[in-house]
């Protein structure tokens, strides 16, 4: 847009970048593609740590008897 | 916008929707607060979370290609016609219409109404898996029924020309079966697959008791949902519309507000049945569970939900009845399912949501037998045997099957549970200690200043 000095009724679309709208779309999605991945990446590796750090059965009976 | 009173009609109903979305957000803020109240302390956290990020998942899929589904699979495709490629144009990620359009007011509110019933789909889901589902298994199931199950199911029972509408005379205009059936049946599809948290079942199957760590949150959470499903209910009509705009059988100019099938109700009649089945719920319950706060809460939403179905069209002593029959039921059914097939569904969703959508549509059926489902030619009447085969295809088809086969998939894969010892130890128990460090080293820093 480059002014408002325009009949209402003839407007349509505002938004910038107006034809890349697919282009917009597969951006989105990779996004949220890669979340998935990074995000189960993450899931994994605080489980690794967490088994390590406090996965001994002594460790185990304290979380039972401290956070309940 | 022809002229002022088209301009008028367009913005007050851009408004109506715009209100329908906050008051919904209320849903999502109660089942947040029901499934952390619901858990125990050393997984409230990783639950919060859980629930949470099934807003932005959902969201931005059903922005991609769940709206796209509920304009484009009306017909099935292949039972009363195909895709509508036409309708679906102007509802992809790449419409216009899907932005910031002068021209356009109606879309994207719409689209938000109907993705509060997607989370809301999601999140009833959440709750009976809490504790022992991995998230990232959790959150491809949300997009799931949030994005593509139910919208599906959406298209098919809950657009003025689905499908079922024209053959089954499908009637749910406050959607029993279209969010509450098939979520119920989704999330059973899940704990079938997933098994009960360790030690919910004694060695010879007694189940026990695994108590909320905060009872007041949950009794909280399920009364924000309460004052959310009234905002539910009004996105689930037009609020105005004229003879005309409908173009279908009724005579006359008076316009009206109509439900999604653009039959004619009033928010007066809704309300009035909205009060009346939430009350027959909530006093059938606190009898059944022996005024047990958590079954009490419960049985006021299972009793919306079962008479939600027929709601835009019963008598309010009919929804306060009904709603009383679904809260009994649901109440009952949960335990009998609990103990004869050991499902640890936590909050209790399968019974509240599941049985009591599937019962309410069945009763619609019987109740309402012989109306007319829709204003237009042509379409079957409202009949048991259309709302019974309904509710198979909400609970079992959409709901429950796909939910089992994804997570046979994801058991197979070893990615839909968390780790045994993560499980015993609490999913929380790494940010709990190192809470408890922070607090301890302050405190002795603290007493060092002395």
């Amino acid at each position: 847009m480059e002014t408002w000095a325009v009949d209402l009724a003839d407007v349509g679309a505002v938004y910038p970048w107006q034809g890349a709208e697919v282009i917009m779309v597969i951006v989105g999605v990779v996004f949220w593609l890669w979340w998935h991945v990074a995000q189960v990446k993450g899931e994994n590796e605080e489980y690794k740590a967490d088994l390590e750090k406090y996965g001994s059965d002594e460790q185990i009976k304290k979380a039972l008897d401290t956070h309940y | 916008m022809g002229n002022n009173l088209d301009a008028l009609t367009t913005v007050f109903t851009e408004f109506y929707y715009w209100v329908t979305v906050v008051f919904m957000f209320l849903i999502h803020v109660g089942f947040c607060m029901y499934e952390v109240g619901a858990s125990r302390w050393r997984n409230h956290l990783h639950t919060l979370m859980k629930n949470t990020m099934l807003i932005p998942l959902v969201t931005i899929t059903f922005y991609f290609f769940g709206w796209w589904i509920y304009w484009a699979l009306p017909n099935g495709p292949g039972i009363t016609g195909p895709i509508l490629w036409d309708m679906g144009a102007a509802n992809t990620p790449w419409s216009p219409n899907m932005a910031t359009h002068l021209g356009d007011r109606i879309t994207g509110v719409f689209w938000a109404a109907f993705l509060l019933f997607s989370w809301t789909a999601a999140s009833i889901v959440s709750g009976s898996v809490i504790e022992r589902i991995r998230s990232s298994a959790f959150w491809i199931h949300a997009v799931l029924i949030g994005s593509v199950f139910w919208i599906i199911d959406a298209a098919w029972g809950w657009h003025y020309g689905g499908w079922m509408v024209q053959i089954l005379g499908y009637h749910d205009a406050y959607a029993s079966g279209v969010i509450h059936a098939i979520a119920g049946g989704y999330a059973l599809g899940i704990l079938v697959v997933l098994g009960p948290r360790i030690g919910k079942f004694a060695a010879d199957g007694t189940p026990r008791d695994i108590l909320p760590h905060n009872p007041w949150l949950v009794t909280i959470g399920l009364f924000l949902i309460y004052t959310g499903f009234w905002g539910f209910y009004a996105a689930c009509n037009v609020p105005i519309i004229a003879p005309s705009g409908i173009d279908g059988l009724i005579t006359g100019e008076t316009w009206t507000a109509t439900n999604i099938y653009l039959g004619p109700t009033t928010l007066g009649a809704i309300t009035f049945n909205f009060l009346m089945s939430l009350s027959g719920g909530l006093l059938m319950a606190y009898v059944v569970s022996k005024g047990d706060p958590f079954w009490t809460y419960s049985g006021g939403l299972a009793g919306i939900i079962t008479a939600s179905a027929g709601n835009d069209l019963y008598h309010p002593i009919q929804a306060m009845i009904i709603g009383g029959i679904g809260a009994y039921l649901a109440f009952k059914l949960h335990y009998f399912v609990e103990r004869k097939f050991k499902i640890d569904d936590a909050v209790g969703a399968v019974a509240v949501h599941g049985y009591a959508g599937f019962i309410g549509l069945v009763i619609c059926g019987f109740v309402l037998w012989g109306y007319p489902s829709s204003p237009y030619d042509g379409y079957a009447t409202v009949n048991p045997l259309g709302q019974f085969l309904g509710a198979i295809i909400m609970f079992f088809v959409l709901g429950f099957l796909p939910a089992f086969i994804v997570s046979k998939i994801m058991a197979g894969a070893g990615v839909l549970r968390i780790p045994r010892e993560v499980e015993l130890m609490g999913l929380d128990f790494k940010t709990l200690e190192e809470s408890e460090e922070s607090r301890e080293n302050f405190r002795q820093a603290e007493k060092a200043l002395v």
